[in-house]
């Protein structure tokens, strides 16, 4: 583990916090799909309240894999996720999931999409419309209320998605490869707006991508995952101050010494 | 399904079927059902008769010269409409109109036509089957990749070259599934046919069966049609099988 | 995708002249240029049992004036709703049932698979010995031929149902039934459509071959009556009106399938 672990993580106000409060524990969780897979080997994490923790590394890791275990949509084979030192099996109403493909219904207009959590549990239409607006207009697609999925850009479609998440009000959002099918420009001005929203929002955001400068750029902290099966090879905190524009941060000798360092990392697996 | 920790495979679920069908003919509940093993019994016995093996070669000739016919026309009409727009807009209104249209009116028009024999099967046999495989394969070649086509092209293939290279194999899952639907459709047209026809090949031997109540014959012969048609397109399907590792990556 | 639904439209309208699209004007075309071959081959003629366009057509007026073509279609299209309500409401329950349990599906999956790729047809002469040649039996003809189709398309729909989208709702802890009926159904209904369509098709099959083999009424009977007779201005009009009525009903049954279950189908392609 290199040193970095121990270094103190950023609080949003600013102040050093000596003890950082894991709001997600993973505790030695194994994976195995059926006999000869074997996609994680021991996981062991802690995932800071409060902040984003970004999932890196090549291919086939298991990345999707431990998230959907720390969303309860998969079991593990043997280990077990605890959530504020409780365990659970299976979802809990303080996760929510956004999809890869998004996962919108095709038949229901965006206002639908997003209320749909709360559908699910059964609250008053008015009450969970008002709810999925206040998020529609949060994440910036309001007018869009009854369109459907079809008629959106894949941007557009992807705020959907975090609308929804977010309108379940979990404290912990788990996002899987969420920019993946979104153009760079798009990507730019989501990432800004994420960070933006999780400002306001205060969420833990745990979050898979493929892009080395998107998780040093996002992240308080980031997992780097060894090939299969899946291992913890390195957990790095960027500490990057985000007071700086975005053109600054991106310029940034701290981000791009980082950006470097996990590019280095990465690269061994590709030979 | 898992019974005893063990995975009992799907067609094992037929055997059941058989048993109750057995039982039914035991019990005589019903006459049209006599006991499944009394229909194999007979079974072997129509299978040695001369009339049947000279209603089965009949039928067969009908089948794979109509079967012939279908799958050449039916991928050619398929490409037509895939390749160029205003086929498309003319011919798949036909296509559709025809693949579900009540076939089974038209044989009384192609019986004045055609004749009560041969022909009139075979060109049951065409309308039956060729509408289908001209959708499956007009649904390949639509789903072709634009940038395969642009790869052959910046290699210089020739249309020609284009067609049989590439677009054809690219085609290939979704027209070898249109021609198991159309053996399928044939086989269901052979039968009409015939049974409408009433004095040819396997349509009389039914049409014998079932005024004489010889429900036993009657069920082997139904029996031996069933086996025909899943035999012939699970053969298909094996076909299918080997090309399937890329249809669906295409899209 | 803004960008491609003002595109689309675009070309729509660049289709169209004189109020008609140039697609429909080219179908139009087509029809006037099939009808012409027939009554070019009816004046030829190429053969006696070959009626020119115009006689068949207004042998056809004269059967819908006297109320005959109406009188045959209610007989025959009487069995088809009853055989496909009694196949609709039976298949969709059960294919839903193999959807969502494997024992079900197990025990009539192959069943199934055997009575849709059978040539069942066969079997509509013996239905004859326990129905008759009323109602029933053509009920149980239709039942025969379009049952199977509804049955295996409707599980197929269920089995394919989206995976993602059940993940979605279980994320968001959505019951068992939550995830049925607010994910699974309506992710299956465009199939299960699809397959009611392919039942009526079927159905129609089932309900004329059992016209014209073992109940002689409706436009099965009309069909041959008028060729026992000769007139076949009568016969031909009864097979044509039998295959445009089924054009627009399959046409209608496809076009309320884009409109109510497929949102995402209706614009452009
Ligand atoms: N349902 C499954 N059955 C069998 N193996 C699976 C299954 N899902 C994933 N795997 C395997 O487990 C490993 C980890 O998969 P996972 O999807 O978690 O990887 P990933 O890191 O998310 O990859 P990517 O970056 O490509 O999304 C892979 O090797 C994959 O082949
Ligand atoms: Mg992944």
């Amino acid at each position: 583990m290199p040193t970095s672990l121990q270094s103190m993580p950023r609080a949003d106000d600013g102040a050093p916090v000596s003890k950082t409060e894991n709001i997600v524990e993973v505790r030695d969780i194994t994976k195995f799909y059926g006999t000869d897979v074997h996609a994680l080997e021991k996981i062991n994490l802690g995932i800071p309240v409060g902040q984003m923790t970004t999932f890196l590394g090549p291919s086939g890791c298991g990345k999707t894999t431990l998230l959907k275990i720390i969303a309860g949509l998969l079991e593990p084979t043997s280990g077990e996720i605890l959530i504020k030192g409780a365990p659970v099996s299976g979802p809990g109403p303080e996760r929510a999931f956004v999809f890869q493909d998004f996962a919108l219904l095709p038949w229901a207009t965006v206002l639908r999409n997003v209320a749909f959590g709360l559908e699910l549990r059964h609250e008053a239409k008015n009450e969970r419309e008002k709810v999925a607006r206040h998020y529609i207009a949060e994440v910036g697609i309001s007018g869009f209320e009854q369109k459907y999925p079809h008629e959106l850009s894949g941007g557009m479609r992807q705020r959907v998605g975090l609308a929804r998440a977010l309108a379940v009000n979990a404290e912990v959002l788990l996002m899987d490869e969420p920019f993946s099918a979104v153009d760079e420009q798009t990507r730019r001005k989501f990432q800004e707006d994420l960070l933006h929203l999780l400002a306001v929002e205060k969420k833990t955001v745990i979050f898979v991508t493929h892009s080395i400068e998107e998780a040093v750029y996002l992240s308080d902290q980031i997992v780097l995952l060894s090939p299969r099966p899946g291992r913890i090879h390195s957990i790095i905190r960027p500490e990057i101050s985000r007071d700086a524009g975005p053109d600054e941060i991106r310029r940034d000798k701290n981000y791009l010494d980082h950006v470097e360092e996990i590019w280095q990392d990465l690269r061994k697996y590709l030979e | 399904m898992i019974l005893f920790g063990r995975q009992i495979p799907a067609f094992f679920s037929l055997l059941i079927w058989g048993g109750i069908w057995e039982i039914v003919g035991q019990l005589d509940l019903v006459f049209i059902f006599p006991p499944l093993s009394s229909v194999l019994v007979a079974l072997v016995e129509v299978a040695q008769r001369r009339d049947f093996h000279e209603a089965a070669a009949v039928s067969l000739k009908a089948f794979s010269i109509g079967m012939g016919f279908a799958i050449t026309g039916g991928i050619f009409i398929g490409f037509l409409m895939g390749r160029v727009e205003t086929a498309d807009k003319v011919l798949g209104m036909w296509v559709n109109i025809f693949a579900s249209a009540p076939l089974s009116s038209l044989v009384p028009v192609l019986m004045l036509l055609f004749g009560l024999g041969q022909l009139t099967i075979i060109v049951t046999v065409i309308l039956f089957s060729i509408w289908i495989i001209a959708l499956d394969t007009y649904a390949g070649v639509r789903h072709i990749s634009p940038s395969l086509e642009e790869m052959g092209k910046s290699f210089g293939a020739s249309r020609w070259q284009l067609l049989y290279k590439v677009l054809f194999w690219a085609a290939l899952p979704e027209i070898l599934a249109g021609v198991r639907m159309g053996l399928i459709r044939a086989v269901k047209g052979i039968v009409i046919g015939q049974l409408l026809v009433a004095v040819v090949a396997l349509g009389r031997m039914f049409q014998t069966y079932s005024r004489s109540f010889l429900m036993e014959e009657f069920w082997a012969l139904t029996l031996i049609l069933f086996v025909f048609a899943l035999g012939f397109s699970s053969l298909i399907g094996l076909l299918e099988h080997r090309v399937e590792y890329y249809a669906g990556t295409r899209i | 995708m803004a960008t491609t639904i003002g595109l689309s439209n675009a070309e729509k309208s660049e289709a169209s002249a004189f109020g008609l699209s140039k697609i429909t004007l080219y179908q139009l075309l087509s029809i006037l240029g099939l009808f012409a071959l027939w009554e070019i081959g009816g004046l030829v003629p190429i053969s006696v049992a070959f009626p020119t366009f115009s006689e068949t057509t207004v042998a056809l007026f004269e059967m819908i004036a006297d109320g005959r073509m109406i009188a045959a279609y209610a007989d025959t299209l009487k069995p088809l709703l009853i055989g496909i309500g009694i196949s609709a409401g039976f298949g969709v329950t059960l294919g839903v049932a193999m959807g969502l349990n494997r024992r079900f599906q197990w025990f009539w999956e192959p069943i199934f698979i055997v009575l849709q790729a059978a040539p069942v047809a066969a079997l509509i002469p013996l239905i004859t010995f326990i129905y008759g040649i009323g109602l029933a039996a053509k009920v149980v003809a239709v039942i025969i031929l379009a049952l199977p189709i509804i049955v295996l398309n409707s599980y197929k729909a269920v089995r394919n149902a989206s995976a993602s989208l059940i993940q979605m709702c279980q994320s968001f802890q959505g019951t068992r039934l939550q995830q049925i009926w607010k994910v699974i159904i309506p992710n299956a209904s465009p199939v299960i459509f699809a397959g009611l369509r392919l039942g009526v098709a079927a159905g129609f099959i089932g309900v004329i071959l059992a016209e014209l083999l073992i109940t002689p009424t409706g436009i099965g009977d009309l069909i041959t009556y008028h060729r026992s007779v000769a007139e076949y201005a009568e016969m031909y009009a009864a097979v044509f009106s039998v295959i445009v009525f089924s054009a627009i009903t399959v046409g209608s049954l496809e076009r309320a399938e884009t409109r109510f279950f497929r949102p995402d189908k209706k614009v452009g392609r």
